[in-house]
């Protein structure tokens, strides 16, 4: 039943697939921790009128779909002109998806500062900016590390969704291979053992790291 | 005026220009009123010991001053400057962050629990601030913490992490760290309470040092009475939120004018 040599044969296409699943991961991941940052700051601010909206936003988005916002984006957007390549959309909606959990992961880390660190800060007169970057964000980060890694693992499992909005990542690929073969067995397995694969050695990484900080 | 305040002369230290003017400042956290309308006003170089009993608003007094609280209502001057106030076409109003960086400047503060920065060694803890705050380069800014680091004995750790030192060497570098700064001001927030008490006596060393160099202002929020008679020109004894008798520390200590002055006192020797 199962055929070695198609197996094989189709390998290299769903290499080719997994490239694009790692690109979109990778990107989104990037985007994801740069704006789950800036969220969590905007949401932590005393100016109402920046940390209200954002508070709605975080909401928002994490009480909806992933696929709906990726709809979203895809379909709706270009009726307001913004027309965006498959991977631009999948990578701004899994990113922006994700960055409201990273931000929610981020305030937990800037919250477990002692407010004696920002006191010492002031009586030293450092800056906003300069007390973010030589005092918080240097304690807030390590430890939420493997929760971001895992944030990594979970987006990266999340990433078929992404054919909905026809991006040929690896899932898709194995798609079209079974169509034009009549043969789902090998390909969409083989999806699986990828996934396996990859996660678990990924999660192997998380744990390594998680090791590694507690031992700072 | 509810309370009677018993004005004392003062060493003759107030012949100059206030360097720190409390004036009716009030401070409440919600409903509690912390600090009542209170006056205060301390010389350049004087050495001022805060006594009272704990829930008094004394740490909160100094707090305000480092800009850790805004006042409720009143204004303090540092320096001749509104601190929490700026004036524009004769109204007072609120200072925006550039304005009170500039005067946060003269003003120093040692905290009862340190606050160093874990994640950098000593040296990174005392040159940080020089470097980022004050422009200083990096070689100028190690120059001057290790000449800090050698005034408070602990010259040879600079590479050590704060987890790897004692309470008492964990305050030192904090007191090297913000006498790095060059604060016209200095205030120290019940330093020693939270060291064992073998420690003490090596963080009191330091602080009578700094003390007796002369020209730095100091508010000292303290429970180390002997301490604080040492080495201040006036105690302040403050109870609930009110300066109650004020003057130098033999007239505190040994002829309190005022009846909570004296239970304070009392009660205190009785617990230690």
């Amino acid at each position: 039943m199962w055929d070695w040599e198609f197996t094989i044969s189709i390998l290299p296409l769903l290499l080719e697939g997994l490239k694009i699943t790692l690109i979109a991961t990778f990107l989104a991941f990037g985007f994801a921790v740069v704006i789950g940052f800036l969220l969590a700051i905007a949401r932590r601010s005393s100016v109402k009128i920046l940390s209200l909206p954002v508070k709605a936003f975080i909401e928002f988005v994490r009480s909806t779909p992933l696929l709906a916002q990726l709809f979203f984006i895809f379909y709706v957007f270009p009726k307001f002109g913004l027309v965006l390549t498959p991977l631009v959309a999948g990578v701004l909606g899994l990113g922006l998806h994700y960055s409201t959990y990273l931000s929610e992961v981020y305030r937990s880390g800037i919250d477990s500062i002692p407010r004696g660190q920002w006191e010492a800060a002031k009586a030293l007169n450092f800056s906003k900016a300069r007390t973010w970057i030589s005092i918080i964000i240097p304690q807030a980060v390590p430890p939420i590390i493997p929760v971001m890694g895992n944030y990594l693992i979970g987006m990266f499992k999340d990433t078929p969704v992404l054919s909905a909005i026809t991006l040929v990542e690896l899932l898709q690929t194995a798609k079209i291979i079974g169509a034009q073969s009549f043969r789902y067995l090998e390909p969409i397995t083989m999806v699986g053992v990828i996934f396996l694969i990859l996660s678990y050695v990924s999660s192997l990484g998380v744990q390594w790291l998680e090791l590694r900080l507690n031992q700072r | 005026m509810s309370e009677i305040v018993t004005e004392t002369s003062n060493n003759g230290i107030q012949n100059s220009e206030p360097i720190v003017r409390y004036q009716k400042v009030s401070k409440s956290f919600g409903d509690i009123e912390v600090i009542k309308e209170l006056d205060l006003d301390v010389a350049p170089a004087e050495k001022i010991g805060i006594i009272g009993p704990s829930g008094s608003g004394k740490t909160t007094l100094i707090r305000m001053l480092m800009t850790l609280e805004k006042p409720t209502s009143g204004t303090i001057e540092v320096d001749g400057e509104l601190l929490w106030h700026k004036r524009v076409n004769g109204n007072l109003v609120p200072a925006d962050e550039k304005h009170l960086r500039r005067v946060r400047s003269k003003v120093g503060m040692i905290f009862q629990q340190f606050n160093l920065f874990p994640h950098m060694t000593v040296l990174r803890n005392v040159t940080e601030a020089p470097i980022h705050v004050l422009g200083l380069s990096r070689e100028e800014a190690e120059e001057r913490a290790i000449t800090m680091l050698e005034k408070v004995g602990l010259k040879d750790k600079l590479d050590h992490y704060p987890r790897q030192l004692s309470g008492g060497q964990q305050q030192r570098v904090a007191i090297a760290r913000a006498l790095v700064m060059n604060p016209k001001i200095m205030l120290f927030d019940e330093v020693t309470s939270a060291l064992d008490p073998e420690l003490v006596e090596e963080v009191l060393a330091v602080i009578k040092e700094i003390a007796l160099e002369g020209n730095m202002t100091m508010l000292l929020v303290t429970h180390e009475m002997q301490f604080a008679r040492e080495i201040a020109d006036r105690i302040v004894f403050i109870s609930d939120g009110r300066i109650i008798e004020q003057g130098p520390p033999e007239e505190i200590f040994e002829n309190p004018k005022h009846e909570r002055t004296r239970n304070f006192l009392r009660r205190f020797n009785k617990n230690n």
